[in-house]
């Protein structure tokens, strides 16, 4: 994948033939500097921002090149968003705000699946709230279930933990790595928290626009490790 | 301060141009209706100078009942021995007396009258040819049977020299031969669209002035030498009071002022949309301001945070209403302008003959329009100003709240207005209090209850939003539009004012009309009507001699003519009527009895109805005091008074002393009750023949007359709808104001709702649905506030004959569905922004 912004001498290259693949039923971690082009990466792979070349696959399904109503349809069934901001509706209660990419898509929630989502984020009790009757880490863990709940092929988070406190963050995180290891959800997270990284089974390193390495099976230690000799390495260049 | 000032108006150009369209509009209508008055008003002056060139100075006596606008007053006669004493006051050189008055209405050669053109129809005496008037083709009339006419009305009908044509006046139809044509000065053939019969001195005394020997004035031609000015005086001190003494060109004036009264009615129309339009505005100039600080919370706190002190605060955003409120006068001047040449021209057509002079923009008009679209604008900008320079300077750290405070302060003012408005509302309709008082008292309660609404408005919104809530995006919009109460109320009370007017007004006439409809239903016993065409009673006359006759037909049981003029009572002008046969009339009314006896009227008596006997403060056997057009004052005795009824107004004077003191001598309406057995389809065509030299008045059923009554106000609910028309348009840009904030506010949202899968489609649904909930919310506002409004009116019109109320639901149901489609227009730009956002900046919107 390229992705190239503005042009001519303005031109910035936020992309430089990226080529990744993820795997269905992996917690993958994006990585990298500020600028490095994770975030643009993830926006790329989730069909919110189009390549300038280069192709993108969900499952079966060309991203590049979809209409905004394919994009839209591709949305409601194959994947689903955690945002760092939360983003929920101020005027739905937590229950309405999970349902909500259901009743978009004019689908009937299985009950069964339903409850299991609200027993893993453990919000049992807090369903007919609002969103501002919620703790931080209460949103994004409402979010999560939002997310969860249509079942879609992937689940792309951007800076999930990056809004919360470092107890709720780890709730959130620890609720990502179930959902992927007993649900068998596939997880693409955007983070730049080596921590939050660690959670992953495969961290994916960026700078420059390029993929520079990855990880399998990270710690914290490993990732900050990393970090370091991604730094290291820009600096000598 | 200034510059920070002027970058943030200029970064919101959009939002101020919608509120600006509102003072644009407002502006429009104030300076386009001066323009139209005084570009109208001056041509037909044009039109009327030297009217009376040939007169240095006329005398004449002064009226005994005064005319309203647009009318012109009886001129008492003046007898030969007043010419006498004039001409001997000193600096007279000739003194004249003269015929001239309206009311000689000439036949077509198809028995119908002569279509006007606009200007009045005059009957006078023959002046001589001079400065004025010059002959054209035959003579000047020289005996009793010979009349001159002028070169307009010779046109109009068709008529030249030796043709008979027959001429109504006081009197019926009589018939002369045109002996001449003449024409004014400069080739005018008409002064203002004015038709003039010429007859020999003697007849236009008789006919014009109703009595043998009676001039309408004397002319007078100053003597060399005398200054008109002192010549003037003479005669005003030798004359004393009782008399009007005039130049020649005040003379002119008065003329084209009678001719002016439709421009009088016109400008007041264009005000009143004005008025409106200033008042709607209003409510969408405090929205935008609102809207823009609540936007700018941050960057008030920011310059707060910076030394900028609350008084700098207000003076900031008063001073971007002031350029708001300039530019929008401006703007809205130069449309006015322009509404002013067309309406000048289009409005010329209707006069014949009238030459629209150059387009005249009045200095007041200018001036107007920048006080009124300033004031407004920087008034309304007022209180959203006081919040700004409340906010807090930590508000710069806090995240900016979208949602309305409580304003408790704002509900008792609300309160308050409202309570003070019903007041000065009830005081108006039912006690002696003028109109001003009650503009004031609706005015007050239009403000109550939009500062109430937000009150209502969550629970109102929620109610409305039902049949909305079966999809999710109906759902979503009806949640949207109840999270501002505060907002949706400001909002919709600009759909309301609109609304809230057009409801009452419909709600008097309705309730009018089927009052009307029921008394000619139940107590009219008359089955065939001679009404005028224009419903007006002053203008038609029907030949007594003719109704006679029409009354001997067979299957005629019975007949009632009546008569109508305006009198003095005291000092009040006071509608007096009279029958031709009361006793008659009595029962063929259905009037009922309510004190005394109103069974006959004899000499020196009269009968009157209760809000007449009630306004004039007189009871059965009390003296009333009338001075009728003619003549001196009469003193009756009140016999009798009836209950209110829509068929028989006013004080009841008797037949012979309308005859003497009436404007005009005959009946100008009549009413035929058919015997038992005979049917209007036979008896019509027999009457009709009878009545063919009564041209003004035409034959009409019960339901006719009905139909005439209910086209009547058809007409008025017609301008009125075309003023909520522009109430409505107004309100339209609230909406799209508001709805735009909205979208902007909720960008994140909108861009979360996207990227979980909201389609466009869905987007542009949810938008369209909580613009529609805030429409409809307005409109049933407006019902309601006009609904009760409009009853309390139609109670209070009881003794004006309204005695039913009744509701327009057909016309109520219309302004909902108008205010749903309004609502889906209003959000079809905004919506399509919405629709269009970026997802992904969306998102990261903040």
């Amino acid at each position: 994948m390229t992705k190239l912004y503005g042009a001519g001498e303005a031109q910035v290259a936020a992309l430089r033939g990226v080529s990744v693949e993820l795997a269905q039923g992996e917690f993958t971690a994006i990585m990298g500097p500020s600028g490095s082009g994770k975030s643009t990466l993830m926006h790329c792979l989730a069909g919110l921002d189009a390549v300038t070349a280069g192709d993108v696959f969900v499952g079966d399904l060309q991203v590049n090149g979809m209409s905004d109503k394919e994009l839209t349809r591709m949305r409601r069934s194959q994947i689903g968003f955690i945002f760092q901001q939360f983003n929920l509706l101020p005027t739905l209660t937590a229950e309405e705000n999970i349902l909500l990419p259901l009743s978009i898509a004019g689908r009937k929630p299985s009950k069964d699946w339903f409850d299991r989502v609200i027993d893993t984020v453990g919000l049992a009790g807090r369903l007919a709230h609002r969103p501002t009757e919620l703790s931080g880490g209460q949103q994004q863990r409402v979010a999560c279930a939002r997310a969860l709940v249509s079942q879609p092929e992937v689940i792309f988070a951007d800076e999930p933990t990056g809004n919360l406190d470092s107890t709720s963050g780890t709730e959130v995180l620890k609720f990502l790595q179930y959902s992927v290891r007993t649900l068998g959800q596939t997880i693409v997270m955007v983070t730049h928290d080596p921590n939050a990284a660690s959670y992953s089974d495969r961290v994916v390193f960026l700078a420059d626009g390029q993929i520079v390495d990855e990880l399998r099976e990270p710690t914290a230690d490993t990732v900050l490790d990393m970090m370091r000799k991604i730094d290291v390495q820009a600096r000598v260049a | 301060m200034l510059t920070a000032t002027l970058k943030s108006l200029l970064s919101r150009k959009l939002r101020l141009v919608l509120s600006g369209l509102a003072v644009v509009l407002a502006v429009m209508f104030v300076s386009g209706s001066m323009v139209i008055r005084d570009t109208l008003g001056r041509s037909i002056d044009n039109q009327f100078t030297g009217a009376y060139v040939d007169t240095d100075l006329h005398v004449s006596l002064k009226p005994k009942v005064k005319a309203g606008t647009g009318e012109k007053a009886v001129v008492p006669p003046a007898d030969p021995a007043m010419v006498e004493r004039v001409a001997k006051v000193p600096g007279v050189g000739a003194a004249v007396g003269v015929v001239k008055a309206e009311g000689a209405r000439v036949l077509g050669k198809d028995g119908r009258l002569v279509p006007g053109t606009g200007g009045p129809r005059y009957g006078e005496s023959w002046r001589g040819e001079g400065e004025l008037l010059s002959l054209r083709s035959g003579s000047e009339p020289r005996t009793d049977t010979e009349v001159a006419i002028n070169a307009g009305l010779a046109k109009k009908g068709g008529f030249k020299v030796g043709d008979r044509i027959g001429v109504l006046t006081s009197e019926p139809k009589q018939t002369f031969t045109v002996a001449g044509v003449f024409g004014y000065t400069e080739g005018r053939d008409s002064i203002g669209g004015e038709q003039t019969v010429a007859f020999t001195v003697p007849v236009a005394q008789q006919l014009m002035m109703g009595e043998a020997g009676g001039f309408s004035g004397v002319k007078i031609d100053a003597a060399s030498g005398a200054s008109v000015a002192s010549v003037r005086s003479a005669l005003t001190k030798e004359l004393g009071a009782g008399f009007e003494v005039l130049t020649g060109k005040e003379l002119a004036k008065k003329d084209s002022d009678a001719s002016r009264g439709v421009l009088d009615l016109m400008g007041q129309v264009l005000l009143g949309f004005a008025a409106v339009a200033v008042l709607v505005g209003i409510f969408l100039i405090v929205n935008t301001f609102s809207i823009i600080i609540a936007q700018r919370i941050k960057e008030l706190a920011l310059l707060r945070a910076l030394g900028a002190s609350r008084r700098q605060m207000i003076n900031s955003v008063l001073l971007e209403s002031f350029v708001v409120g300039l530019v929008s006068s401006a703007l809205g001047l130069a449309a006015g302008v322009g509404i002013g040449a067309l309406g000048a021209s289009l409005l010329s057509g209707s006069i014949d003959g009238l030459a629209v002079g150059s387009l005249q923009v009045p200095a007041s008009a200018v001036v107007t329009a920048f006080a009124v679209g300033i004031l407004v604008t920087m008034m309304a900008a007022l209180f959203p100003a006081m919040r700004a320079a409340k906010v807090a300077p930590i508000a710069v750290i806090r995240a900016s709240a979208t949602t309305d405070g409580k304003g408790r302060k704002q509900t008792w003012t609300g309160g308050v207005l409202f309570g003070l408005g019903a007041v000065l509302l009830a005081l108006s309709l039912f006690g002696d209090s003028g109109i001003g008082m009650m503009l004031v008292g609706v005015l007050l309660v239009f403000v109550g209850v939009a500062l109430l609404a937000p009150l209502i408005s969550k629970p109102s919104v929620w109610a409305l939003g039902v049949p909305f809530s079966r999809s999710l995006p109906g759902q979503l919009g009806r949640r949207n539009s109840a999270r501002n109460p505060r907002r949706t109320a400001v909002t919709a009370s600009a759909m309301m004012i609109g609304v809230a007017l057009v409801t009452a007004i419909s709600t008097v006439a309705v309730s009018a009309e089927k009052s009307v409809g029921d008394v000619v239903s139940h107590d009219l016993k008359a089955d065939l009507m001679a009404v005028g065409e224009s419903g007006s009673a002053l203008s038609a006359a029907i030949d007594p001699a003719a109704l006679a006759e029409a009354g001997r037909s067979a299957g005629v049981k019975n007949v009632a003519a009546m008569s109508f003029d305006m009198a003095t009572v005291g000092k009040d002008k006071q509608p007096v009527v009279a029958w031709q046969d009361w006793s008659v009339a009595r029962d063929m009314l259905g009037v009922r009895e309510k004190q005394g006896s109103i069974g006959s009227l004899a000499a020196g008596t009269v009968v009157m109805n209760e809000a007449t006997a009630k306004s004039r403060g007189v009871g059965v056997g009390d003296k009333i005091t009338v001075q009728l057009q003619r003549g001196e004052p009469r003193t009756y005795k009140v016999a009798g008074i009836f209950e209110n009824t829509a068929l028989a107004e006013g004080l009841v004077v008797p037949w012979a002393d309308a005859e003497a003191g009436f404007r005009a001598k005959q009946p100008s309406q009549a009413f035929f009750e058919l015997s038992a057995g005979a049917s209007v389809s036979e008896v019509r065509p027999q009457l009709e023949k009878h009545l063919k030299y009564s041209p003004e008045v035409s034959l009409k059923t019960k339901s006719e007359v009905l139909d005439l009554y209910s086209g009547g106000f058809a007409m008025i609910l017609t301008v009125v709808q075309a003023l909520l028309g522009v109430a409505m348009l107004i309100a339209v840009l609230g909406i799209v104001n508001t709805l735009a904030l909205s979208v902007l506010e909720r960008t994140s949202e909108l861009g979360a709702l996207r990227a979980i899968g909201l389609s466009r489609g869905q987007t542009i649904r949810m938008i369209m649905s909580e613009s529609v909930v805030i429409s409809l919310f307005g409109a049933l506002l407006g019902i309601v506030v006009g609904g009760v409004l409009g009853l309390a009116v139609a109670r209070a019109m009881r003794e004006q004959g309204v005695t039913e109320l009744s509701l327009p639901w057909s016309q109520m149901f219309t302004y909902l569905v108008g205010a749903a489609v309004v609502g889906v227009l209003a959000s079809l730009a905004p919506a399509r922004r919405g629709a269009r956002l970026n997802v992904l900046r969306a998102i990261s919107h903040g």
